[in-house]
């Protein structure tokens, strides 16, 4: 199969980081502009489609490596649940760390923790764990695109059994 | 009537994705036809909460607008996109299985090659 | 034969949706939003986030999101599975 034209590879390549530098912007400005957990994880997503363009399977599958998806997976429901879980005294989903409009405006907003508390940092967690997924989703479909060439007859593959 | 624009074109589009999985006999139209279906119904949750001359619903991009349009409807909007995305990657995952096993995309001709 | 079928059905069909869409309640004139009207005052005030949606979708209505991501994981889950190479029998 032929490549792409160099113009589409060379932009995919340059423009693939760029992609992952937006969506962390998208994710982690996800309680003060358009946009969240779930888009900015859509767009760092893009990264791993850019490389594929950019480079082709067989590079892309010997450089990625699939556990490091599934634990950004695991790793961003953890934190999603066990902030949920933190708010238990009260409820769960209790928004634990947050600080209302007036002491925001009056100065106790600074420091590391936003002052909408847990909506960001849900933010921050739902973004790793969609990242992850549609990442491991595009390699796991791209690999299933050559399974037919690559598995030997009578070894398992796929859903065969 | 012409006011209700909106909801006719998610009519259309609506129709549009019915006719293609009820008429095509090609499994990756058909999934086409599904994922026409979920966007019709997303553009129907968004345009059911749209109120005329209201503004964004974040507050400093809002200004000094009273009317803000419906936040609920986006919100479900969301749930309903990453939905639809998961039942489409595992539709076009299960067509690539059904390509791999029957070696055809036809509909009819999957149905008469059972076993 | 079969077209005629077919047009009648998609006749059918497309007149029970213009029936539908065609009682929704106006555009740009929702009917009930005390709820809306609630969260629009309050997202800012209590939790002092600007976003109103993003408010919306971790902070009140979070059981949504979570049945989000299972529903998420579950297709990661299946297409993993099905894409599965290798593997040993038992």
């Amino acid at each position: 199969m032929n490549p792409l034209s160099v113009v589409v590879r060379k932009g995919c390549d340059i423009f693939a980081w760029f992609m992952v530098v937006f969506g962390a912007n998208v994710i982690i400005h996800g309680d003060l502009t358009p946009g969240g957990g779930f888009q900015g994880g859509a767009i760092v997503a893009t990264f791993l489609t850019f490389l594929l363009v950019a480079y082709g399977g067989n590079r892309l599958l010997s450089w990625v490596n699939e556990r490091f998806y599934t634990s950004l997976v695991g790793f961003g429901l953890l934190l999603f649940i066990g902030l949920a879980f933190m708010g238990f005294p009260t409820s769960f989903f209790y928004n634990f760390v947050s600080v209302t409009h007036e002491a925001a405006m009056a100065g106790g907003a600074h420091g590391i923790i936003p002052p909408s508390g847990t909506i960001a940092l849900m933010d921050i967690a739902v973004g790793i764990e969609v990242a992850g997924g549609l990442s491991l989703i595009v390699i796991y479909m791209f690999k299933g695109i050559r399974l037919y060439e690559t598995s030997p007859v009578g070894t398992e593959c796929g859903h065969d059994r | 009537m012409i006011g209700n624009a909106p909801f006719i074109v998610v009519g259309v589009l609506f129709l549009m994705g019915t006719v293609a999985i009820l008429s095509e006999r090609n499994l990756v139209k058909i999934s086409i036809g599904v994922s026409v279906i979920a966007s019709a119904i997303n553009l129907f949750l968004v345009a059911m909460g749209y109120r005329n001359g209201g503004a964004i619903p974040i507050h400093y991009l809002a200004g000094a607008h009273a009317k803000v349009v419906l936040p609920i409807p986006q919100c479900l909007t969301l749930t309903a996109i990453v939905i639809a995305l998961a039942t489409t990657a595992l539709m076009l995952a299960l067509i690539m299985m059904l390509y791999k096993h029957y070696g055809t995309l036809d509909v009819n001709e999957i149905r008469r090659l059972r076993g | 034969m079969k077209k005629t079928m077919f047009i009648a059905a998609a006749l059918v069909l497309g007149g029970i949706v213009w029936g539908v869409l065609d009682n929704v309640h106006p555009f740009g004139d929702p009917l009930k939003t005390p709820v809306d009207d609630y969260y629009i005052a309050h997202a800012l005030k209590d939790r002092s986030s600007e976003n109103i949606v993003t408010s919306l979708v971790f902070d009140y209505r979070g059981f949504d999101t979570i049945g989000e991501a299972a529903v998420l994981f579950t297709a990661l889950c299946s297409v993993t599975a099905l894409f599965r190479q290798g593997g040993r029998r038992d």
